[in-house]
């Protein structure tokens, strides 16, 4: 690479020589920007143009511009179902965060025996897939033959409704704490494992405690990590969509049809066939998430550079 | 979710209406009036027969292998390619989007009755009394004439047929003491006094069903949506759906009715344990009880379902019919098929043996039928029971031209209703709201009463 731009920077002008080292760097992307472009761009591109029009079972197809974008702002399912993941999130992001944080912390001190398997029972609910795990927390959750049932039996009231309107969203977080809490807890687990070992001499030295270790070397060390796994839990709140999908074949009383804005988009084009709105409203998801992670991001990042 | 479900039991049960009284031949010669113009003759549907060709056929109905084994047997040169892409919705939505992206959909596909308005809607369907079909119709049971025909169009041809029927776990009914009810007060009062017995007991589940909610204010003689055309009209108020609601009120607020969700294996699981103590449903139930509900062999009997005032009065509940589609190439063959399929008497009767409701009048007539006795219903001659509620189907009942989205969003409107144990009529007006606000969106001219 090197000798050949020196060779043309001898022999050629200065255009020709940019554009055509230019060309080269795009072959080289070349296969990842096709992916990308195909499974990326296209279908964004797609779905904005689809949301663009308006395809009625009577009348067909016609263009209504951003008449779509205007329904969505105004639709009272919509921000129901986004009002709900904003509040899932509060609660359940904080929640599986400081678990995992601690399991990861608790890993970490060297107090505990056979860390690995710790580690590996933890970890193994993320390596069941989403789907699964619903089916198989749905069942447990069942109040009439499910482990739900089994306690109430043994405490003799019904104490347990876990797939009722009332508790449908404390179950729904439950399963996500669940599943993610082993991958986040590697996260962080990890990120432990690179702080220099010498803070930990210094801070013996100068008589630290393991609490104070904790947070003033632990924590403050793996801040980059936790903005990542922040951020990661932030979109995946937004995006919630296999479990309350599985629990409402069960519960049908519990889950409505948009319960969380993915749910939504996918119940008005697979049982309302209105694709456009749908795509109008996976697109206002998409911004609306976007700029969310992205305040958390610079949120995060700024206080790390602090 | 729920109209899902609802699909999956059609499944297994799987009622081809089809059988006619008389043999293919006869039949095929008996047809030939048609319907004039440009029309396919009974000839011309012969001819492509006999010379053959390749279709694929979309069915989710247990009997559809044995009916296919001896349809090829008699045509050989015509190869159909059965395939099971998912019950009711599942199918449904394939359909739709094969039928959008303009290839890829089947010749002859399985449609629910009350799906059918949709797809003629969307010009999806090929209008059959061009093919000289419309003389089919002195063979099928009456009601199953009326759902394939749509705007004044015959769009399908009836396979089988759902009048409701009482399904009852009597080891349960005579260990309490309940008589079967004749009409739904006296249901009310059994259902109080069960429950009263025993707090575990429950006389029947009910946890919002948007196809048996339908079924019941059809029964109770109330016609909420009214369709012409392009132009509906809905009223979830009129008498017909106040009657019901009256009733069901009582055993929603009373907290008598099992809340199971239906069709989970919790529901199979209550049938059999006689927590459930009974079912009102359509008559393709009687397959899923013995294959689902295998524990509770010998229990479980048939009896007409409760009325209002003690004479007869029946609704549907399911059946389906298989249409041609517009996408297809051979749409003569498939309509050759079709008729085969839904008309021939071999086929019919394949279908019936193999535990489908039939919706040909022939079948439901047909003594070997009518006399079976089966084990796991204590010997009961049950068909002559369910053949004689598809006598007393009341006439006049339409579905909505979109009927499947509104099932999907029923729960939505009804859920506060059923979760709280309060009565059923503000979750009709949510329900009415829904739909009417929908059809507008799609091009209908909708109004709501």
């Amino acid at each position: 690479m090197t000798t050949m731009s020196v060779r043309r920077r001898a022999g050629t002008p200065g255009t020709l020589r940019r554009d055509r080292r230019d060309w080269k760097g795009w072959a080289f992307i070349a296969p990842f920007a096709l992916v990308f472009l195909a499974m990326t761009v296209v279908p964004i591109v797609y779905a904005i143009y689809l949301s663009l029009f308006r395809d009625q079972l009577v009348g067909g197809n016609s263009f209504v511009g951003l008449q779509n974008y205007l329904d969505v702002l105004s639709d009272a399912k919509f921000w129901s179902g986004m009002w709900r993941v904003a509040i899932f999130l509060v609660i359940q992001v904080p929640i599986m965060l400081i678990l995992s944080l601690i399991a990861a912390l608790a890993l970490d001190s060297l107090r505990l025996y056979a860390v690995g398997f710790y580690r590996i029972m933890l970890f193994l609910p993320y390596a069941v897939p989403g789907v699964v795990a619903a089916l198989i927390w749905g069942f447990m959750y069942g109040t009439q033959f499910g482990l739900a049932a089994n306690i109430n039996d043994f405490l003799g009231s019904q104490v347990l409704q876990p797939l009722t309107l009332r508790w449908i969203l404390v179950s729904i977080g439950n399963i996500v704490v669940w599943e993610f809490m082993g991958y986040n807890m590697l996260i962080f687990y990890s990120a432990l494992k690179v702080i220099p070992a010498e803070l930990y001499e210094a801070a013996e030295i100068d008589g630290a405690g393991s609490w104070r270790t904790i947070f003033s070397i632990k924590i403050p060390g793996i801040r980059g990590a936790i903005v990542i796994a922040t951020m990661f839990s932030v979109i995946g709140s937004f995006q919630l969509f296999n479990e309350p999908q599985l629990l409402q074949g069960l519960a049908p009383n519990a889950v409505s049809t948009y319960f969380t804005p993915n749910m939504y988009a996918y119940n008005l084009s697979f049982a309302g066939q209105q694709f456009n709105y749908a795509a109008a409203v996976a697109i206002v998801m998409g911004v609306i998430t976007a700029v969310i992670a992205y305040v958390v991001q610079v949120r995060g990042t700024r206080q790390e550079n602090r | 979710m729920a109209s899902e479900s609802t699909g999956a039991a059609f499944t297994r049960r799987g009622f081809l209406g089809l059988g006619a009284a008389a043999a293919a031949t006869t039949m095929l010669a008996a047809c030939s009036g048609g319907s004039g113009g440009s029309a396919a003759s009974d000839d011309d549907i012969e001819k492509a027969m006999k010379k053959g060709g390749s279709i694929t056929w979309w069915t989710w109905t247990p009997q559809a292998k044995k009916q296919l084994a001896a349809f090829e047997k008699a045509y050989p040169k015509v190869k159909v390619k059965l395939r099971n892409v998912g019950s009711g919705g599942t199918q449904y939505t394939k359909l739709s989007n094969a039928i959008k992206a303009g290839s890829g959909a089947p010749d002859v596909a399985q449609i629910e009755y009350f799906a059918l308005p949709q797809f003629v809607l969307a010009k999806s369907l090929v209008e059959l009394s061009d093919f000289g079909f419309g003389s089919l119709k002195k063979l099928y049971a009456n009601g199953t004439w009326d759902s394939v025909n749509v705007n004044g169009g015959l769009y399908g041809l009836p396979q089988d047929y759902g009048p409701m029927a009482y399904f009852y776990n009597k080891t349960v009914y005579d260990k309490y003491g309940i008589s079967v009810p004749t009409t739904w007060d006296e249901f009310v009062a059994a259902a109080k006094k069960l429950h009263a017995a025993n707090p575990k007991l429950y006389l029947l589940n009910d946890a919002g069903d948007p196809g048996f909610t339908t079924s019941m204010i059809w029964q109770a003689g109330g016609r909420p949506f009214k369709v012409d055309g392009t132009t509906v009209t809905v009223d979830l108020q009129d008498s017909g759906t106040k009657k019901w609601t009256s009733t069901w009120d009582q055993l929603v607020e009373g907290k008598l009715l099992n809340q199971t969700t239906a069709w989970t294996d919790a529901w199979y699981a209550q049938l059999g344990n006689g927590e459930i103590a009974s079912v009102v449903t359509g008559s393709w139930m009687p397959g899923i009880l013995e294959t689902s509900v295998a524990q509770a062999s010998g229990q479980w009997r048939v009896a007409p379902i409760p009325t209002y005032d003690g004479t007869p009065a029946n609704a549907a509940n399911g059946g389906s019919s298989h249409a041609v589609l517009k996408q297809g190439k051979n749409q003569t063959l498939a309509a050759g098929f079709l008729k085969w399929l839904c008309a021939n008497t071999t086929s019919t009767r394949i279908f019936r043996e193999q535990g489908g409701f039939p919706s040909t009048k022939s079948d439901l007539s047909a003594s070997a039928w009518l006399s079976d006795a089966p084990a796991y219903f204590g010997g009961q001659k049950i068909n002559k029971v369910l053949a004689d509620a598809s006598d007393s189907v009341l006439s006049g009942w339409q579905y909505l031209p979109y009927q499947q989205y509104a099932n999907s969003v029923y729960s939505d409107a009804m859920s506060a209703s059923y979760s709280n144990n309060t009565s059923l009529n503000p979750g009709l007006q949510a329900w009415q709201k829904a739909i009417v606000s929908y059809g507008n969106k799609q091009g209908f001219k909708v109004t709501g009463k």
